[in-house]
């Protein structure tokens, strides 16, 4: 495999920036918004999004994370269970508008099971996803992100992999290709 | 720790410590899922289970039949009293016509030791024992640590003692295995007769001084006497077993300490413990029930795992 750098650390910095705006800009002061980060990984980007936006608004702005192990459709499809991860969403979504954030919207797939698993914690008045990196052409499902960091074009056998400061020391968004 | 080391859930004998801890990461997720709003999960809806009980339940039949509800799996119940059985249809035989019908899992209680092993050996499908006989009753001692290690943050290096009916209690066996790979201490406190014979081999303490035992531990898990399993006489009489080895507030004030109190289920309320003590704070009774439906969710959806879909 050959990698590629997509993002490096000031262009995730400047991206996860105008994200901030653009949701800002669409869910005003947070009042009736929500944030849900989708474990393991979209839980970085929630919490640096949260971050943001609370600098900005000078709000606080609620913030859960999700474990959607429980409703994929692969289950059993895999050589070994999958292990859950924590969700903790310690507030009500009822009539919230809840968004739903990832750093690689790929399949479409891990978005439809946080779907159904969001819907079980009560009605929200609307749910909208955000994600760091969309690859463009290989969703198997009908879904789409409203807020995107970067869309980059991509074939099913590449890889992209977020490195966060919190885990690996940098932010790096890379591209893996085979040979 | 990424699976389990078995296929079927015969008996915690069976298990490693990281199997024990995996089921325990597993159910603190079902345990956040089964507080939701919305309590089910869609994860076994291809997947069906019988629920097979040659003995009498409550608690633990409702308990599997509802996390298997709430994995969304599909659920038959049989129960030996109203079954061909009573015609004279065999163990296997029974077994085997319930999964022609494409049945995925098999949760058997029974009252014969071994009975679990024996179908699993017999039959081509994943067996979980609800309780063999005098044997093991794995999902309850599970639940058991689970709740010790809820309540007190870990089960390593705790004092357990376990009292009443050690001979009878496949509760107790199970218990003193998952205690000890958990790095508990484990000892048995009971008339003589209800002791068996050669417990210290599995490298437990043994005494028939309750008060002594209570000072000794931090964890009490009061057995029932199961007269329903006792073939002659082991103690003179109720009234005196109570005398000797109830758990009340009068015994308990004589310790100094706190220690926090278990029960299986069902409760002789008067009995081997005092409703007072069976509602007081230091009871986690109604949290095993609780962890109970967790505990058995994470066992089915770890065991499920290994079902070939093809």
């Amino acid at each position: 495999m050959i990698s590629t750098e997509i993002l490096n650390s000031l262009q995730v910095s400047l991206t996860i920036n105008r994200l901030c705006s653009q949701l800002i800009e669409n869910h005003h002061d947070f009042s009736e918004s929500v944030l849900i980060g989708l474990q393991p990984n979209g839980i970085f980007l929630s919490n640096r999004l949260k971050n943001c936006l609370e600098n900005s608004i000078h709000n606080k702005v609620l913030t859960g994370s999700l474990d959607i192990t429980f409703f994929r459709d692969d289950f059993g499809r895999k050589e070994k269970p999958l292990i859950p991860s924590v969700t903790n969403i310690d507030f009500s979504i009822e009539n919230k508008r809840v968004i739903l954030i990832d750093d690689v919207f790929f399949t479409g797939r891990t978005v439809r099971s946080a779907l159904d698993a969001v819907m079980t914690f009560g009605r929200p008045q609307s749910v909208e996803f955000l994600t760091l990196i969309e690859r463009r052409f290989v969703q198997n499902l009908p879904i789409r992100a409203d807020y995107i960091g970067k869309s980059i074009d991509t074939i099913k056998e590449e890889k992209v992999t977020v490195l966060w400061k919190e885990e690996h020391g940098k932010d790096q968004i890379l591209l893996y290709s085979p040979i | 720790m990424k699976e389990l080391s078995i296929s079927h859930l015969l008996g915690i004998k069976d298990l490693t410590k990281s199997d024990i801890d995996l089921i325990f990461k597993t159910a603190e997720s079902f345990k956040e899922v089964i507080n939701r709003p919305i309590k089910k999960v869609p994860t076994l809806r291809d997947i069906t289970i019988a629920n097979l009980f040659f003995e009498n339940s409550t608690r633990t039949k409702l308990s599997f039949e509802l996390a298997e509800k709430r994995l969304s799996a599909d659920v038959v119940n049989f129960t030996a009293g109203s079954s061909s059985l009573k015609k004279g249809e065999t163990l296997v035989d029974t077994a085997n016509n319930i999964l022609s019908m494409k049945v995925d899992i098999l949760v058997m209680r029974h009252p014969h030791s071994g009975a679990a092993k024996f179908l699993a050996e017999k039959t081509n499908t994943v067996i979980i024992n609800a309780g063999d006989g005098t044997h093991e009753h794995p999902t309850q001692a599970l639940l058991d640590c689970y709740s010790i290690k809820e309540k007190l943050g870990k089960v390593e290096g705790k004092k357990v003692v376990l009292i009443g009916d050690i001979k009878h209690s496949r509760v107790a066996l199970s218990n003193i295995f998952a205690l000890q790979k958990l790095g508990a201490k484990v000892m048995v406190c009971g008339p003589t007769t209800l002791i068996p014979k050669y417990i210290k081999d599995l490298g437990v303490e043994v005494s028939h001084d309750l008060e002594k035992a209570l000072n000794w531990c931090d964890v009490a898990n009061v057995l029932r006497i199961q007269l329903e399993r006792q073939d002659i006489q082991y103690f003179p009489s109720i009234r005196e077993y109570t005398q000797m080895y109830q758990v009340n507030k009068e015994i308990l004030q004589n310790i100094k300490k706190s220690i926090t109190i278990l029960h299986p289920g069902p409760i002789n309320r008067g009995v081997e413990i005092t409703s007072e003590i069976a509602d007081s704070d230091n009871s986690i009774i109604l949290n095993q029930v609780e962890n109970g439906v967790a505990v058995r969710m994470a066992i089915i959806y770890l065991l499920a795992g290994s079902i070939n879909r093809s």
